[in-house]
């Protein structure tokens, strides 16, 4: 049986094995003591002078970082100016949601109950954040631009039940800067 | 002082002043977490804590209620005697120094517990009993992580606690004491001058190898190899929680503080400085070796073992040996 030892490569940077020692120092600057305290005082003022710089910490929660335009919060639902809502129901956003945590259950628009302005609207609809991964999957696919992530990412909650969003949350109305953007996006 | 002759007056004036010493240390102790946590914060420019109480001075008794309602854990298998023991020997070693160290609270009146005429032997002493909490406590937890820690503490303190005491021989041989207050009072008549001089100017070399065997001893970084997170866990603290945490905790930076009086009152004149009254002085002097162990536990990585025991054995005892021998020959020539 050949001495598996002999076979490993000659190289400098192969690894040590314990009873090698401590390898050489590297070839390079002459050491000296002085040197080495020179480089242990230079550390020190390294350290000492970033202590005398800013703070760098953002203090949430009073201060926030700010987020992109198209940052992927907590879903809303939106509406048509003249109050109706956008969703028809046809439930694409639910085929494309990758986890499933959408949940649409359409019903017949009639004349008595017009909700929204197509044949159809969603008579439930939920959307389970726990399980959301925000991708953004069901606002591409709505063909109506009713679903929409806004910038809130702070949704924690006490209960589980309290994470799955039912359609009065989700309709609530958009921030203001959110909404303004979108509308100059339709006037384009 | 009179009072301490009579034999009643004199138990009653110490008993307060533990009573007092208790109180002010543990206090101390408290706030030097508190400055460390935000002078390292600082140093990283963090805020460091800054929540509790205003500019977070109040974070220690956040802390410390939630530690001591922790669950007081005993993991199975340990030896429960020596495991509840040993953080219980730190504290105890820990406090047991301050019972010697001297303070001066105003020009005539000075504080001590009992001044003995071998003071800072005894505070080796007791000190060296750190290494059996930290040896114990690895011990008795039943943990591989907590032995190796234990083991390499008891390497890391013995292989310093003599470069440790031996710093200090050329302190003694110039004053010609051991006792604290003498090493304080020590005043030389240079020309013109006459009064206390900070002794470090004698003594520099000694003073160096005093700072460097005190963090080792103290196991702060870049000595913290009991300890070392990133390899042993949390070394012989990896199975404490709760109150025998907090001992563990409150021993290590009273050991900090106990090592950065004995660097003021032996090196740097103790509450001597200038016109600044005694008490405010060696306040500002520990204040400052404060500092300096937060600002070496900012800047300089944890050392590997090797270079522990080379730095120990090959550097700083060698070098001790010499300083005493140079400064008994000067010494000698100088005194006749």
């Amino acid at each position: 049986m050949p001495d598996k030892e002999e076979e490993l490569p000659e190289h400098p940077s192969a690894l040590r094995r314990p009873a090698d020692g401590v390898p050489d120092m590297p070839p390079g600057k002459p050491q000296s003591v002085a040197a080495d305290i020179g480089a242990l005082l230079g550390g020190l003022r390294m350290t000492l002078g970033q202590a005398l710089q800013p703070v760098v910490t953002t203090m949430y929660p009073e201060d926030k970082t700010p987020r992109s335009e198209r940052y992927r919060g907590r879903h809303y639902l939106r509406r048509y100016d003249n109050g109706l809502e956008r969703c028809i129901g046809c439930e694409l956003c639910a085929a494309a949601c990758p986890v499933g945590c959408i949940l649409v259950i359409a019903a017949e628009n009639t004349e008595e109950n017009r909700v929204s302005p197509g044949e159809r609207y969603a008579k439930t609809y939920e959307i389970n954040m726990l399980r959301c991964i925000f991708c953004g999957y069901c606002e591409d696919a709505c063909p109506v631009q009713a679903i929409t992530l806004g910038p809130e990412y702070e949704l924690s909650d006490t209960s589980r039940e309290k994470f799955i969003y039912t359609k009065e949350r989700l309709l609530e109305p958009l921030p203001p800067d959110v909404q303004a953007r979108l509308d100059a996006k339709e006037r384009k | 002082m009179s009072i301490y002759n009579d034999p009643i007056g004199h138990w009653v004036v110490v008993i307060v002043a533990m009573v007092l010493l208790l109180f002010v240390v543990l206090t101390a102790t408290a706030y030097t977490v508190w400055f460390e946590r935000v002078g390292l914060g600082r140093l990283q420019r963090r805020p460091g804590p800054n929540r509790v109480g205003p500019f977070g001075l109040m974070q220690l008794a956040a802390d410390g209620i939630k530690l001591a309602f922790k669950e007081s854990f005993i993991p199975e298998k340990t030896d429960k005697l020596i495991y509840v023991l040993a953080p219980c020997i730190g504290v105890a070693a820990a406090f047991l120094a301050w019972a010697v160290i001297p303070i001066g609270l105003w020009y005539d009146v000075q504080y001590w517990i009992a001044d003995v005429n071998i003071g800072i032997l005894l505070v080796f002493a007791v000190s060296a009993l750190n290494v059996y909490a930290i040896v114990l406590g690895g011990y008795s937890s039943n943990n591989k992580y907590s032995l190796l820690g234990g083991l390499r503490s008891s390497a890391q303190l013995i292989s310093y606690e003599m470069s440790l005491g031996l710093s200090l021989v050329p302190t003694f041989l110039i004053v010609g004491s051991l006792r604290l207050r003498d090493i304080v009072e020590y005043t030389v008549s240079w020309g013109p001058y006459h009064g206390p001089i900070p002794l470090v100017i004698l003594t520099p070399i000694g003073f160096i190898i005093y700072l460097v065997s005190a963090t080792a001893e103290t196991n702060r970084t870049p000595f913290d190899l009991p300890e070392a997170e990133q390899e042993l866990i949390g070394g012989f603290l990896t199975e404490y929680s709760g109150l025998k945490f907090t001992m563990y905790y409150l021993a290590e930076y009273l050991n900090v503080i106990t090592v950065s009086a004995l660097a003021t009152l032996l090196f740097f004149g103790g509450w001597y400085l200038w016109i600044v009254p005694p008490v405010l002085a060696f306040l500002l002097k520990v204040i400052a070796f404060l500092f300096l162990y937060i600002w070496l536990r900012a800047t300089f990585p944890r050392l590997r073992y090797d270079m522990l025991m080379r730095l120990g054995w090959k550097v700083l005892l060698p070098l001790a040996i010499a300083n005493v021998i140079v400064t008994a020959i000067v010494v000698v020539a100088v005194q006749g």
